[in-house]
């Protein structure tokens, strides 16, 4: 038990450590792990991504929770996702004590200057992504070839409704978001 | 010990309400983190996520550690982070043991469907606030542009980027202050 607990911890470790730039970059290492230790199949892996993309959190989290509890119970769901954020908190607390360092270099101060819009557009990136396959129903056009059925008419309203009540309103995040879930059910989007 | 207790339980709600990537949380995190709090400024939201794409691991435990590191040390950095993932621990526990179907079920489809609209509004929104705070001039215009359509047109890493838009931040500020000079 013990050992499978530390293998676990190990595992997750390295692909905390290695896997850079978001929750599809754990893919491969999963891959990798499911073929060297057979705790979960590759069928698992397809599981746990669309499990993941319907419930909150990272995919790194969610994926190494799952494979903690199939292989050692609660407290692998515990181990795996810890063994995944500690390199980050160690990597990180390291990156914040540089930069606390170099905060007032002129350098330093020029390389954000750069790097504070590139943040902005890689977020604004993101978002083109998901509204993408939100707003737009793309395989239902490339079968009908009707341009009406381009777009997801239901998501657009609700997105509407949301940004002007967003506009007028000013309520929390997490309101809209509970708000839009109930939406979805009510009107089958 | 007050303080370690809410950055938990606000790090906890932004990880409960994070459907669909790092970015994702972005909405709740300026509300909470910046809005109501002031933990962090959004300037320093910005350097979180610029440096999270760069280093090892996921943007929003990276970003986690980051805020709480900064109030209240090692222990802060390590409970923000904690919160950021105890929900999704407990949510996946319960959905492995008891609803392996969960994701199939008619209304978590629909109810998603719904979420995601959602989430594109209140990024877009985060986007404006984040812009008008670091698109001030032309030449910050041109990287946030370039950088905009390379990601979404091209396969080029997303480290290279941020390293890039680095870069031409410091030539750009250098040759600045040569033409004062002159």
């Amino acid at each position: 038990m013990l050992t499978t607990l530390l293998q676990l911890f190990w595992e997750f470790f390295k692909t905390g450590l290695f896997a850079v730039g978001g929750g599809l970059a754990t893919l491969p290492f999963l891959y990798q792990m499911s073929a060297k230790t057979g705790w979960f199949t590759v069928h698992d892996i397809a599981t746990l991504v669309a499990i993941s993309e319907s419930t909150p959190g990272p995919l790194g989290v969610n994926m190494s929770t799952y494979v903690g509890y199939t292989t050692a119970g609660v407290l692998g769901s515990i181990i795996g996702p810890l063994g995944l954020v500690a390199p980050s908190i160690v990597i990180i607390i390291i990156v914040s004590k540089i930069l606390d360092k170099f905060k007032t270099n002129q350098y330093v101060q020029d390389a954000f200057y750069g790097l504070r819009p590139a943040s902005t557009a890689l977020i604004a990136a993101a978002g083109c992504g998901v509204a993408k396959i939100t707003l737009l129903d793309i395989p239902a056009f490339e079968s009908s070839g009707a341009l009406l059925s381009l777009f997801s008419w239901k998501s657009i309203i609700l997105a509407v409704l949301v940004y002007i009540s967003l506009k007028v309103f000013k309520k929390h995040p997490i309101f809209y978001i509970i708000a839009a879930a109930i939406a979805g059910i009510i009107f089958q989007i | 010990m007050k303080e370690l207790l809410d950055m938990f339980l606000t790090f906890a709600k932004i990880g409960g309400f994070t459907f669909g990537g790092g970015y994702a949380m972005l909405p709740i995190l300026q509300r909470e983190v910046v809005e109501k709090r002031h933990w962090a400024t959004e300037n320093e939201l910005m350097d979180y996520y610029a440096i999270g794409q760069c280093t090892p691991g996921i943007i929003a435990v990276n970003t986690a550690t980051f805020i709480g590191y900064k109030r209240k040390g090692y222990i802060g950095g390590i409970v923000a982070t904690l919160g950021c993932i105890t929900p999704s621990l407990i949510i996946i526990t319960i959905i492995t043991a008891f609803l392996r179907n969960f994701s199939e079920l008619a209304a978590v489809q629909h109810a998603l469907a719904g979420i995601r609209a959602c989430v594109c509004v209140l990024i877009l929104d985060s986007v404006i606030k984040l812009g008008k705070k670091s698109i001030i001039n032309l030449p910050a215009f041109v990287i946030a542009l370039g950088v905009f359509l390379g990601s979404l047109f091209t396969d080029i890493s997303t480290i290279l980027f941020v390293v890039g838009a680095g870069a031409l931040g410091i030539v750009i500020k250098l040759v600045e202050r040569r033409r004062k000079a002159c």
